[in-house]
């Protein structure tokens, strides 16, 4: 069975009810054999503790999370890795509000593999994406922590003898009233944590009402050490007697290397101790990295084609050019498959007459994840057989099944390590061939060393899997100032089909996402994907299917408002009246700007102005946003962005403001900027000096609002993004009087 | 190639041999040979910074400049950023921001900031912006801002 792809978790994170089957499914295939890996390793005490206890429900192990030391520090093991998004203080924040323990105090490691840490309601298990973490486990880690407190008490009532209903906590500590007694949890760890974990339904949580830490925009755990440096990713880790390497890539995905014509100077090249045949690449291993890179590049191979293909690779054309594939699907007529639909969009299109209907085609590019940590791996087999590897992932239980399968030994032979994320945005998940780990444990096993792979930043862009294109043919009826019928047809491969297969019989939630899910009043409507298959791997990307959709959409919303002779604000104001709470986001970012002014205008500085705004609701949360634009020197420049985020229920504002900020630099960077280009099967650009993104000064002044309906919780990490690219292009194209339907706008220069 | 043999190099105020390929960057030595790793390769081609680090006070992008060049000059690295005055207080900034996240970038950022707040103390917005064009994926730019303006104001004045 394949892995549960993000579209399918995010479906079980949105519909409450439990599937079963595919639980007791994942609980017993990556479970039971992690426990033994981690008593083989011999390592902490809380995880032999762990393994050697019977099987619980995900989440209420106690040792498992938490290890409190004697001078009370808290250590806790997170189901969720930390890149950036501000996970590892989240989940501190949430068990130590339960446990009545300062944040402040948790160190947060990422969890090993193991069915302990399956804590996703939902069932599915682990993994890191989806903007699912907090929403998705939210009650289960509050429980830990209510949990881990209540076996506190119950440490303390042992050892004064005294009746536990006469206990209570404060930060940190247990506290008899009566006889003015305290302990630390750190003195009380040790046996607290050999107690039997109480019956979960035994233990209550926390009235809101009461909470402590949980809605304060309280510090990261984890900003310091990232400031100076002591942060450590997968890249800066080093094993006993560890080689380094470094690879050449097949130039086209799919070929394999013949001869390699200047092999014997390459071996004779300084410092390079030895060159090998790996999957899709060939390698060099030396002492030192620089000696390895250098020597990768000067190899000479005569690559050929691949006589067979393997599983989920696909053969890169040598002519593939990805501008031309571009026009092949802005000039397709397929109706494709419904995705959407809503009252009867043929009866309104062929009543109304010609002058009422508007058309036109926009189109989505690709893009990289180009997250600053290049890709690595460090593999070791020990003497025993064992393999050892640390590598970046979203997923560390499907990641250990991969493993497992290409190296040929079982689960619980293998030690897997999941490193602090140097940037996420979608490109840790398991794709075929763009991942280092496979070449590295081929060649730990071929040099019988330990090894550390680096991808050089040109060999990550050759392999980095993008984020899909499209071409959206949009029609609309325009009828009494109001759309009386929409219709949108995308032309594209989804991420989830590219990914896990596509289904000829349904369509791909994630390539139509952010067209799909609007609120707007438009009585008929049509949203359908005219499937087409790429040449190139695909992937996630930060906010997914909505990081394209909402622009096309939204965008094209302007372009009805116009046509209606309507402001683009009020038509959206007007077609959403009868939805509280998204006017409510609307005009909490209107106010945020200083009320809805769209231009063009003369700001203080001279320059002609305009503004755009945009919505969208992605990952359960809803966001507005305004921006401002100008243009100079023939390119766009973004003075300000107002953006308004409605996640329901909150955790930490600080760290909802710094996503939304983050999101939007993404957006901008992907409006703006980004575009990747293949040309004869290869990629123009191998690094930043070809492939720029957003540099500090291309960054506007960020405003961001949260609104905290109390409806129900929604992700942070990727909403913020989807309504920035719309709402630039509909400022930049109101003010040169041009519809722009196309990223990134540095392909045109403005007059 | 030839090697360097006995290339002394004075980092963080320590003097280190070390017996590398001449051209290689004084990044890779720094990391590899030397183990310092708070200085990330994020590009190679000094585009993004990451592998920002000090040279005599000036700030160098680590993976372009040879390790050779280097020998005689006074190199200084993320690991000691707090043993210097600037460097302490853009940390305190940082911290205060609250401006990592992924924090890849940051060990460069950090190191850009106190190269830039040693020589122009009191830096306007044109100078901070012609000086820290390191890149940040996660796009922490508003906050650095907010911690170099904080750093860049006159001491009992407002900019």
């Amino acid at each position: 069975m394949k892995p549960l792809t993000e579209h399918e978790l995010a479906e079980l994170a949105q519909e409450t009810p439990i599937n079963v089957s595919r639980r007791n499914f994942l609980l017993s295939s990556a479970g039971v054999a992690a426990g033994a890996l981690v008593l083989s390793v011999g390592i902490p005490l809380r995880q032999a503790r762990a393994a050697a206890a019977t099987k619980m429900a995900p989440g209420t192990r106690v040792p498992a999370f938490l290890q409190i030391t004697p001078d009370n520090r808290i250590i806790l093991q997170s189901p969720f890795v930390e890149g950036g998004q501000g996970i590892f203080t989240a989940m501190a924040q949430i068990v130590g509000e339960e446990l009545d323990a300062e944040p402040a105090r948790f160190i947060v490691e990422n969890a090993p593999t193991g069915a302990d840490y399956q804590v996703m309601v939902g069932g599915p298990g682990r993994m890191t994406g989806g903007s699912m973490s907090v929403r998705t486990s939210y009650q289960t880690m509050r429980k830990l922590g209510a949990l881990a407190r209540q076996l506190m008490l119950q440490a303390a009532a042992n050892q004064w003898q005294v009746p536990l209903s006469e206990l209570i906590t404060e930060p940190g500590i247990v506290l008899h009233k009566t006889s003015n007694r305290t302990l630390s949890y750190g003195e009380l760890a040790s046996k607290a944590l050999d107690l039997p974990v109480p019956d979960p339904d035994s233990v209550s949580l926390k009235d809101p009402q009461a909470f402590r830490w949980i809605g304060k925009g309280i510090d990261r755990v984890d900003v310091y050490e990232k400031s100076v440096g002591k942060a450590n990713y997968t890249i800066d880790l080093k094993v006993d007697g560890m080689l380094h390497a470094a690879v050449q890539h097949a130039p086209r995905l799919g070929l394999v290397a013949g001869d390699i014509l200047n092999l014997k100077q390459v071996q004779a090249m300084p410092g390079v101790h030895s060159v090998h045949k790996v999957t899709g690449a060939v390698a060099v291993v030396a002492p030192h990295w620089w000696d390895a890179k250098r020597a990768a590049e000067a190899l000479q191979v005569d690559w050929q084609a691949a006589t067979s293909q393997r599983q989920g690779v696909r053969s890169m054309p040598a002519d593939f050019s990805s501008e031309a594939f571009s026009e092949m699907l802005a000039n397709r007529t397929e109706a494709g498959k419904d995705a959407e639909t809503a009252g009867d969009i043929s009866k309104v299109f062929s009543a109304a007459t010609p002058e009422s209907i508007i058309s036109a085609t926009y189109q989505t590019q690709y893009v990289h994840h180009a997250q600053l940590e290049p890709p690595s791996t460090i593999a070791q087999f020990h003497d025993d057989g064992r393999l050892e590897i640390w590598l970046p992932n979203q997923a560390p239980d499907m990641f250990l099944r991969d493993i497992a399968k290409r190296a040929g030994i079982a689960e619980d032979q293998i030690i897997l390590h999941s490193p602090i994320l140097g940037g996420f945005f979608g490109r840790h998940f398991l794709y075929p061939d763009a991942n280092p780990y496979p070449q590295a444990i081929e060649l730990a096993k071929a040099t019988g060393k330990p090894i550390k792979l680096i991808w050089s930043r040109e060999e990550e862009f050759l392999r980095d899997p993008l984020r899909p294109m499209a071409a959206v043919r949009m029609k609309a009826a325009i009828e009494n100032g109001v759309p009386t019928a929409l219709e949108v047809i995308s032309a594209c491969e989804g991420p989830g089909e590219a990914i896990s297969g596509h289904d000829p019989d349904n369509v791909d939630g994630m390539a139509v996402e952010g067209l799909t899910g609007k609120s707007y009043q438009i009585a008929n409507v049509r949203i359908a994907q005219d499937y087409v298959e790429n040449p190139t791997m695909l992937a996630y990307w930060r906010s997914v299917g909505n990081s394209m959709n909402d622009f096309v959409y939204e965008c094209f919303f302007d372009e009805m408002a116009d046509k209606a002779g309507a402001d683009p604000y009020e038509l959206r104001k007007a077609l959403l009246k009868d939805n509280p709470r998204l006017s409510h986001l609307l005009e909490t970012v209107v106010k945020s700007a200083g009320g809805w002014k769209r231009g063009p205008f003369t700001a203080a500085d001279g320059s002609k102005r305009a503004r755009g705004i945009a919505m969208a609701s992605p990952f359960g949360s809803h966001t507005a946003t305004i921006a401002e634009v100008s243009i100079e020197q023939g390119q766009v420049k973004v003075h300000e962005i107002w953006e308004a985020i409605d996640p329901g229920t909150i955790v930490n504002p600080a760290i909802i403001e710094a996503q939304v900020k983050s999101a939007v630099a993404l957006g901008l960077s992907q409006v703006l900027l980004e575009e990747v280009i293949y040309q004869q099967g290869e990629p123009l650009a191998r690094n930043y000096d070809m492939y720029p993104i957003l540099p500090p000064h291309m960054m506007p002044k960020v405003h961001v609002s949260i609104v905290e309906s109390g409806e129900k919780m929604g992700g942070i990490g990727e909403p913020g993004l989807p309504p920035v690219p719309p709402a630039v292009v509909n400022a930049v194209s109101h003010l040169l009087g041009r519809r722009i339907r196309r990223m990134p706008l540095s392909r045109e220069t403005f007059a | 190639m030839e090697l360097w043999n006995d290339m002394k190099l004075q980092i963080n105020q320590q003097t280190y041999d070390v017996d590398v390929a001449e051209d290689t960057p004084l990044l890779w030595v720094i990391r590899d040979n030397l183990g310092l790793t708070g200085t990330k390769y994020g590009c190679g081609l000094a585009q993004c910074g990451a592998c920002s680090v000090l040279v005599d006070g000036e700030v160098v992008r680590s993976c372009v400049m040879p390790a050779v060049s280097a020998v005689g000059k006074q190199i200084t690295t993320i690991e000691a950023i707090e043993q210097d005055d600037v460097g302490k207080r853009v940390v305190q900034a940082w911290v205060n921001h609250q401006v990592p996240q992924c924090g890849y970038c940051q060990s460069g950022q950090v190191m850009a900031a106190t190269a830039l707040l040693k020589a122009t103390p009191n830096p306007s917005r044109d100078e901070i912006t012609a000086a820290i064009s390191n890149l940040c994926r996660c796009g922490t730019y508003n906050a650095i801002d907010a911690a170099i303006d904080e750093l860049a104001k006159p001491v009992g004045g407002n900019a």
